[in-house]
């Protein structure tokens, strides 16, 4: 009874939304004419960056708060401290991860370098780092992280804090967040730098502080 | 109709399966994969429904790569409450709520 | 020359960053060090607004539509003012209220940081995709604060919770995306002129999934099922942040977009959420006179309090109906955060957290029993407290609009919290059983207590001061 009217309830909001989206005008903004009128001012060549990282910049910086504050809790709220897991020591496949594992830090590095013109940067190129962290970990190379101590914290902690301190130093000149037009590349990669090996520890932490204790999942 | 609109639509379903399966999934983690169909259903409408005219729009883009490291840290928040719920009592459904 | 706007939210942000950093369980003086500075800010911006209106900062120095705006109004500066000043005294109280090297408090003073940046963001942020990232912020951190170091109950309220929230969250995201793919900004500023009463229906929509979402948030009866365990299982001090302050944010933003870019839609739908608030005060207050846990009692009385936010609804055509709401809105943040810190007494120094078993704690504890009382004078809205003045102006908007009924429900309202509130008082009173034992208590969590309770009774006398800033610095 619940099931069937919670079904037919969703089926109905998507008719009607769809019905409505159908007709709908043109907007009366066009928002990607203002991005490429500002582009050659912004430090970066490729739009979708120059919104991420200046345009809407203090989005971003939020965000990557809000992913701290995941790893934070996931913290709080405590890894067992149980043994681990035997690791799986096949000696072919951990010679082959720490072979992957070294082509992937090559990619992300890239993937950060490329950020600027083309598709890509410090969220992809963090991604893939943690990638090759949990593939080390998958294969019994690296353990699984407990309680961090000072160094991983300020690791984890880096990127924001760098992204917190350009802003509170930019606001000498009176706006939050407004790079200057000559050191705006440059402090965007500043940035992004930092970024990508947070978010690669963070990425990374959020599944090896997990995986560490009793019913280790290999 | 442009390709826009046909992501747009096919949000609005996946936004919409999603909904009904917060509401109706009891295991928990099936409820997290609920969730993200919800959030990926408002991405693919954000980015398409700006697009629906043909040009790219790197606006909403962004908005949904910030949208996505948002969705990615709850979602691993939510597992990780999940997976302590499961090692304090072995259950990953929530007990029903007395509410009389 | 320092702007409050920015520093309110890069601060909270540094200081959470910086007790991560020094590690767990440690940041507690750095915590009531910059909560301390955001007070100053606060009022800082209170004193700025009411002089010279509202303010306006755009990020990057781009501006809307194509940055993000900071905007700061009379509504802003009182959200920010009842923010700061229950969150400092609250920090005292829960520096002396968790025992040094238990694992519920080894982050949870950076946690309370990113809670307290979130707020402040979301008071401040005037875009609403960027509203979208604050709101996760807040939601995420509250989360983290029901679970941390807790038990099987304890996460599965914090589970509860979360997916409440996130819900919630999605609803409100869909709604964003529908308007900008609607009008191609998302600046609440530029959209106001373009959303007009014949807006496509889609727009309608994406309006009508905002506002569902953030009632869910908001936890208005029906949608306020995962409040009362998430309230009650989380630590006091966690409780009182919740109940004081996390569920105002979602409130704010209904609350600011009702009056600012959906105004020309609102029209007829004002009477839904006054009447799911009248639900709410009915059925809120029936359930905290009932319920023998303490703390329950208390969160109970939260869902019903809420109720009366929403009673404002179809009378804002009047500017006493928005006063009444703001002020109902501070009154129990500081009422509510009071209360729940006694609570947090009487449950450390008895032992246990049965409503039954406070009997002769008036004589042990009687500050904190006082307290509890001066916390439920205003619950009740007895004068000459900050929550009589809300009834009061409540009341008298609702007369003059000939809603007499309103004002009923307003005044039932109040007998009901009498109910639950001298339920306590009563079994306080009784005389104590024989070798009856009670924990001694540490006097901070006393006096701390005392002072947020007291402040919303004698702020009832101040009032004219906080309506004035609420309409210097109101959009004519």
């Amino acid at each position: 009874m619940k099931t069937a009217a919670i079904v037919i309830g969703a089926a109905a909001f998507a008719a009607t939304m769809i019905a409505a989206l159908l007709d709908l005008p043109p907007s009366a903004i066009h928002l990607p004419r203002l991005v490429d009128a500002n582009l050659p001012v912004s430090g970066v060549t490729h739009p979708v960056t120059a919104v991420l990282l200046n345009f809407r910049g203090y989005d971003t910086m939020l965000e990557i708060g809000v992913l701290l504050l995941a790893l934070l809790i996931v913290l709080a709220v405590g890894t067992h401290d149980g043994a681990d897991a035997a690791p799986t020591a096949d000696p072919m496949l951990q010679t082959f991860a720490r072979l992957a594992a070294s082509l992937m830090a090559l990619v992300a590095v890239y993937l950060l370098w490329a950020g600027a013109r083309q598709p890509g940067g410090a969220f992809q190129a963090g991604a893939v780092l943690a990638a090759a962290a949990v593939l080390l970990h998958l294969a019994g190379v690296l353990p699984a992280w407990r309680e961090p101590g000072a160094l991983l914290r300020s690791g984890l902690a880096a990127g924001f804090l760098v992204f917190l301190f350009v802003a509170m130093a930019l606001l000498s000149q009176g706006t939050l967040l407004q790079y200057p037009h000559a050191a705006a590349g440059s402090l965007i990669l500043l940035i992004e730098f930092a970024l990508t090996i947070s978010l690669g520890l963070i990425l990374a932490g959020l599944f090896l502080f997990l995986s560490g204790g009793q019913g280790s999942d290999s | 109709m442009s390709s826009g609109l046909i992501f747009a639509i096919t949000g609005v379903v996946l936004f919409a399966m999603g909904s009904a399966g917060m509401l109706l999934v009891a295991h928990l983690l099936r409820r997290i994969l609920a969730f993200n169909l919800m959030g990926s259903g408002a991405f693919l409408i954000l980015v398409g429904l700006a697009q629906r005219g043909g040009t790219p729009d790197p606006v909403p883009q962004a908005m949904v790569l910030t949208g996505i490291v948002v969705a990615v840290a709850a979602t691993a928040l939510a597992l990780a409450l999940l997976r302590k719920l499961h090692t304090l009592n072995g259950r990953t459904e929530l007990p029903r709520v007395e509410d009389d | 020359m320092i702007d409050p706007l920015i520093w309110l939210i890069l601060l909270p942000l540094a200081w959470a960053t910086l007790a991560f950093l020094l590690g767990p369980g440690r940041g507690a003086r750095t915590a009531i060090a910059g909560l301390s500075l955001q007070l100053w800010l606060a009022f800082d911006l209170a004193m700025k607004i009411g002089a010279g209106g509202p303010a306006l900062h755009a990020v990057g120095g781009w501006g809307a539509p194509l940055g993000i705006d900071l905007a700061a109004d009379g509504l802003s500066a009182v959200m920010l003012l009842l923010a700061q000043s229950v969150a400092l005294p609250l920090a005292l109280y829960a520096r002396a209220y968790f025992a040094p090297d238990k694992t519920e408090t080894r982050y949870f003073w950076p946690l309370i940081g990113f809670l307290l940046a979130g707020l402040n963001a979301l008071f401040l942020s005037a875009d609403l995709f960027n509203l979208y990232v604050t709101l996760e912020l807040v939601g995420l951190a509250a989360v983290g604060l029901v679970a941390a170091g807790g038990g099987a109950a304890q996460v599965a309220a914090a589970l509860r919770y979360l997916f409440a929230a996130l819900l919630g969250s999605s609803m409100y995201l869909l709604g964003v995306a529908l308007i900008y793919g609607a009008y191609g900004t998302v600046s609440l500023v530029t959209l106001e002129p373009l959303l007009t009463a014949d807006a496509p229906r889609i727009v309608w929509m994406a309006g009508g999934l905002m506002l569902a979402g953030l009632l869910l948030k908001t936890a208005l009866f029906p949608f306020h099922y995962w409040l009362p365990p998430a309230h009650a299982s989380a630590p006091a001090p966690v409780s009182a942040l919740l109940s004081a302050l996390v569920v105002k944010a979602s409130f704010y933003l209904i609350l600011r977009l009702w009056l600012g870019p959906f105004a020309p839609l609102v029209g007829a739908l004002a009477w839904l959420p006054m009447l799911l608030g009248a639900g709410a005060i009915f059925w809120g207050s029936w359930q905290a006179i009932r319920t023998p846990h303490l703390k329950m009692l208390v969160a109970w009385s939260t869902v019903a309090q809420l109720g009366y936010l929403f009673l404002i609804f179809p009378l804002l055509a009047t500017t006493g109906a928005l006063q009444a709401g703001v002020m109902q809105a501070v009154a129990h943040g500081l009422a509510k955060a009071a209360m729940f810190m006694a609570a947090g007494v009487l449950i450390k120094a008895t032992g246990q957290d049965m409503v039954a078993g406070l009997a002769g704690v008036a004589q042990r504890l009687p500050l904190t029993l006082f307290s509890f009382g001066l916390a439920g004078v205003t619950l009740m809205g007895l004068p000459p407290s900050a929550g009589f003045l809300a009834k009061w102006l409540l009341i008298e908007a609702a007369l003059a609009q000939g809603y007499w009924f309103i004002a009923l429900v307003a005044l039932a309202g109040g007998l009901l919290a009498a109910g639950y509130v001298f339920r306590v008082l009563r079994q306080a009173f009784l005389l104590a059983p024989v070798a009856y034992a009670i924990a001694a208590v540490p006097r901070t969590l006393e006096w701390t207590a005392f002072a947020l309770a007291t402040a919303s009774v004698l702020l009832g006398l101040r009032g004219v001061e906080l309506m004035a800033l609420l309409a210097a610095g109101s959009a004519p």
